[in-house]
């Protein structure tokens, strides 16, 4: 499959590079039954052994050496052809593909990776400048060998390097004052510091350990992934209404967890003790678990706090049936340990001792009936509300892990690598504040690779032979257009998210720019005095 | 102000250079209005070389002082309180009210004068390296806070708006319109009326942000009026750090015959760093068996902290990243070889393979240990042990971590409970640690717990005058903790050695 793919990509290469897209592949149907043919999988390995031997080449000419090797030598490879391309047949009849495989990754770099909206996006503009060019990727090669520091001028040039390294995932830098790749060179290495980065939050679902029931470790379901929705609902409207970001957009890390990155050009160049300050804003739960009430919070509550109770009021409901966290004896004493008054405590623990089975929302629907019966005469009705309150936020409040938001060089996965445990693809969730999006996406569906892969293989295949237009061309206003790869898979509504994100980034940046070169002129003008 | 630092008009520049080439430096004597200054402007009379030796030493010795006292904890009323008759001596500062009819005479102009020139000559001293830039301008401005607060709030507004910073009011109709919101932000507020806010980017006031003590909207932060105080320090440090980066590149042009250079020198190494209260000398131990195997056994002399790292160690075995840090620099501290250490960590964390351990973690330890790294790591062998201070201050514990302090990071009930399951069931012992840390003062509560646990040692080694003060000053390292225990424990058993514990 990778050898039906390759050849034709030199030509957009030599094209031009407004045609970057990966690989078309306008008769691609008829290499679809490939997983029979044996050879057309054998064929395949001298093209990669002998890309490696061209390291440095013009991928043009590894490309053309690879289409003619692959048409005269099948099977010249010695000893790796069969033991490596056995488990390439059986992983596209079969489900049992190792998600890092080689030949997968490099199938999906060549054809599917939006590597043009990557660069559009870290880019800000067009015209390629330092913000990406500066920029440091980081690789993880297949042999688990960490490359950090590349960086590259260009989107092909990215393109090319990822294709040449075939990592298994790649994580995005700062942008540093120049060129990482030239850090070693400069006279002071004082003089290599990381000028901007956007800021990232990072949740994970293994921090909700405590109160999640229903899954632990990496593991996650529809139901705690409810804990996600409700961290980016709580985050998102923050990060907009208070610090006034606009282009924030959450990407699903591939397993558990999720990230947020944040573009804005003034959040790019905060420096870390402000980001620092975000992420102490965010802050409510302290301590591990170690450290008894993890919630304390002055009153009267801060405006941030008591908009995301109130976001987070319906999704405690939700957690109550869902998670059950009171259900268990630890559950139900953590819940008495936080209430305030100990001969209510006391009453409830009896109450609930004789049914042990009582669900978690009946037993928190207890705690006001309870207070009303008057079973202490010292209660103090407003510490129990709050009580209750910081329950209710210990239970739902975002936990970030604030180390990565906290320092301009830490790395974060880029946006569409795949995650090497899952196969699933790191597409975005949600941007520009589209809550009903978060809502409705369900991690359990993000596409694998390997089914990417099988859809662009199958599209127009299935479409029927008389239907020209939908094999591979589309409609582009005034002419055809060749259909990208990635258009005729599932990945298609998470690029085009990615892209309409990065288009209205680009727009602001746009207008920043012509401003401050107006307002530059203007003050040429004033300087002008005679 | 900053407008104009952002922008950068070459043309406009090299007028300006060319003018001020040939002209005549305008030196200007100051007449110190205010008793606080930023700094702004550095002296230009001529000081005899002895004041200038005197005054710089005169200000590091409270630099070091009010260091000092950050490194041991204390409050900031005890910090003023401790620092008082030191300043009135070697740096006093006076307002105007305390001259006669509030006119600024000859006394305040001297005392202005020596502060603001030994401010700059220590920054000569200080802007050699990043680190020591950072230091200085730390407690620098731990100084101007403790000024600035005791400062007649007259004097102080006076000082505040001389200083043109950029700040906008916010207009009684927005007050209106944000009242609830307002209030809800500014803690311990009843009504409105009793306070003004101004608006300002929320970068000026990062600390408020992260405390959630002011309204953020828009980017914009609506701080109190009484919040100034941050607003200024804020301000002062950041033009010092700028301020001192400048410095630090022109340092090497400075055209000096070498009367000044050697007196700088001497300054800034004695601004001493406090946090090397650990040295080689710590970690010696002759004949103590301690390797990989020992640790179990070992761990009975640890201080609670590293006690705690090695049960939870011990029952998940696994630790997270910080926990790690922490626990593999103290084992190196306490003499454990980097072999021992990498078989230590093996084996102790049995759910993971080998090739897992040795691409996740092996590379860690060797770095901690400087077997890896870049060439600063190496020569300096690692890191070195962190300190009480550095465990109290720094990356408290987040869920599932067990670094930090527990005396510092427990809440009192977990606190309790583990001291109980330590083996101390003393009442009065239990009772003096609450004490000690509802007065956040978690190295005496260590140290109680320390000397009950030894106490018959302790008495023996005094009374026997084997040991004088000076090794039983109160522990501030983990490492301290750990090799006193040790000699203690085994008073009569370790080879006839000099006993002596360099501090």
């Amino acid at each position: 499959m990778a050898d039906s793919s390759s050849p034709r990509e030199h030509s957009p290469t030599q094209d031009d590079d407004v045609s970057l897209p990966d690989a078309p592949a306008p008769a691609n149907n008829d290499d679809a039954p490939a997983p029979e043919n044996t050879n057309g999988a054998a064929a395949n390995q001298p093209g990669v052994a002998l890309e490696d031997l061209f390291d440095d080449d013009d991928e043009a000419l590894a490309n053309e050496l690879e289409a003619s090797s692959a048409a005269n030598i099948p099977s010249s490879p010695p000893q790796t052809a069969p033991s490596s391309s056995a488990p390439e047949i059986a992983s596209s009849a079969q489900q049992q593909e190792s998600y890092s495989d080689p030949n997968l990754m490099r199938q999906f770099y060549s054809r599917l990776f939006p590597f043009r909206s990557l660069f559009q996006w870290l880019n800000h503009s067009p015209k390629p400048g330092p913000d990406f060019s500066n920029r440091e990727f980081a690789l993880t090669l297949p042999n688990d060998a960490y490359l950090r520091y590349q960086s590259y001028p260009t989107a092909d040039m990215l393109r090319k390097d990822i294709l040449r390294h075939n990592p298994s995932r790649f994580e995005i830098g700062p942008v540093y004052t120049t060129n990482p790749r030239d850090r070693k060179t400069l006279r002071k290495s004082s003089m290599f510091r990381p000028l901007s980065k956007e800021i990232v939050f990072d949740i994970d679902l293994t921090d909700y350990d405590d109160i999640r029931t229903c899954c632990e470790k990496a593991n996650i379901c529809n139901k705690c992934w409810a804990f996600a929705t409700m961290a980016i609902k709580v985050v998102d409207v923050a990060l907009r209404d208070d610090f006034g970001f606009e282009h924030i957009i959450w990407i699903y890390s591939g397993r558990r967890g999720v990230h947020a990155w944040i573009s804005d050009k003034d959040a790019r160049e905060l420096d870390d003790d402000k980001r620092k300050a975000i992420t102490g804003y965010f802050e409510v739960l302290k301590g591990g678990v170690q450290g008894g009430k993890r919630v304390n919070l002055r009153r009267p509550l801060h405006p941030h706090i008591v908009r995301s109770l109130e976001i987070l009021k319906p999704y405690f409901a939700q957690v109550l049936v869902d998670q059950e966290p009171f259900l268990s004896k630890t559950g139900q004493d953590r819940l008495l340990q936080l209430l305030p008054d100990k001969s209510l405590t006391e009453a409830l623990a009896k109450k609930w001792a004789s049914s042990p089975e009582r669900p978690s929302h009946k037993k928190w629907a207890d705690i006001d009936s309870m207070a009303e019966t008057g079973v202490s005469k010292t209660l103090d009705r407003k510490a129990l509300l709050q009580a209750k309150q910081d329950i209710v936020l210990e239970y739902t409040y975002p936990r970030l892990d604030v180390e990565v938001g906290k320092k301009r060089i830490h790395l974060l996965k880029s946006p569409f690598v795949v995650h090497p445990g899952t196969g699933r693809v790191c597409v975005p969730i949600t941007a520009g504040g589209d809550m009903k999006r978060a809502d409705s996406f369900d991690p359990l569906s993000v596409p694998k690779v390997n089914e990417l892969l099988r859809e662009v293989d199958q599209f127009g295949a299935g479409a029927g032979d008389g239907d020209e237009p939908s094999n591979g061309f589309v409609e582009d206003g005034v002419t055809m257009r060749k259909l990208n790869d990635w258009e005729k898979t599932s990945l298609k509504p998470y690029v085009e998210l990615f892209d309409g994100f990065v288009k209205t980034l680009l727009k602001s940046e746009m207008v920043r720019v012509k401003r401050e070169r107006d307002e530059d002129g203007a003050t040429g003008t004033d300087g002008m005095e005679f | 102000m900053l407008r104009t630092e952002t922008r950068f008009d070459p043309k406009r520049k090299r007028v300006d250079y060319k003018k001020t080439q040939f002209a005549n430096a305008s030196y200007k004597d100051q007449d110190y209005p205010y008793r606080l200054s930023f700094y702004d402007v550095p002296p230009t009379q001529e000081i005899s070389l002895e004041e200038f030796e005197t005054w710089a030493i005169d200000r590091l010795r409270i630099l070091a002082e009010i260091e000092s006292c950050s490194f041991r904890n204390k409050s900031p009323q005890e910090t003023a309180a401790h620092l008082e008759p030191l300043l009135k001596k070697y740096l006093p500062l006076s307002s105007n009210s305390s001259a006669a009819g509030g006119v600024v005479d000859d006394r305040l102009r001297k005392e202005r004068r020596k502060d603001h020139y030994s401010h700059f000559i220590l920054r000569l001293a200080f802007s050699g390296t990043e680190d020591l830039r950072r230091r200085f301008a730390r407690v620098e401005t731990m100084l101007f806070k403790l000024r600035f607060q005791a400062d007649d709030s007259r004097e102080r507004r006076a000082f505040v708006e001389s200083l043109n910073l950029n700040w906008e009011l916010v207009q009684d109709e927005e007050k209106r319109e944000l009242g609830e919101q307002l209030l809800a932000a500014t803690p311990g507020l009843r009504r409105l009326d009793e306070e003004n806010w101004f608006k300002v980017d929320w970068t000026r006031v990062p600390e408020l942000v992260e405390h959630r003590t002011v309204l953020v909207r828009k980017g914009r932060a609506y701080v109190p009026m009484r919040e100034q105080t941050s607003m200024v320090l804020t301000e002062f440090s950041n033009r010092l750090e700028k301020a001192l980066e400048l410095t630090s590149r022109a340092l090497p042009r400075l055209d000096e015959d070498d009367r000044l250079t050697p007196i700088l020198d001497h300054l800034s190494k004695n601004f001493a760093t406090p946090d090397s209260g650990f040295s080689e000398s710590d970690s010696s131990l002759p004949g103590a068996p301690i390797n990989a195997a020992n640790i179990d056994a070992l761990s009975q002399h640890f201080p609670l902290c590293m006690k705690h790292l090695h049960t939870t160690l011990r029952k998940n075995n696994h630790l997270k990243h910080f926990g790690r840090l922490q626990y593999t620099l103290f084992l190196k501290g306490i003499g454990l070889s980097l072999e021992d250490c990498l078989v230590f960590w093996r084996q102790s964390f049995k759910t993971i393979t080998d090739d897992q351990f040795n691409k996740e973690y092996r590379y860690n330890v060797r770095h901690s240990y400087g077997d890896v790294g870049g060439d600063a790591n190496r020569r300096g062998r690692g890191y070195a042990p962190y300190s009480c201070q550095k465990i109290l201050t720094e990356h408290p514990p987040g869920t599932g971590e067990a670094h930090g302090c527990p005396y510092r990071h427990f809440s009192v009930d977990n606190l309790t409970s583990m001291l109980q399951a330590t083996g101390v069931h003393d009442r009065d012992v239990l009772r003096g640690v609450k004490e000690d840390v509802e007065k956040k003062r978690y190295h005496i509560a260590c140290n109680r717990v320390f000397e009950w646990a030894h106490k018959s040692e302790i008495k023996r080694v005094k009374d026997e005058g084997i040991w004088g003060p000076a090794e039983l000053e109160t522990i501030v390292h983990p490492n301290t903790y750990f090799k006193r225990s040790y000699l203690l424990k085994n008073l009569g058993n370790l080879p006839k050695q000099d006993v002596r514990m360099e501090e």
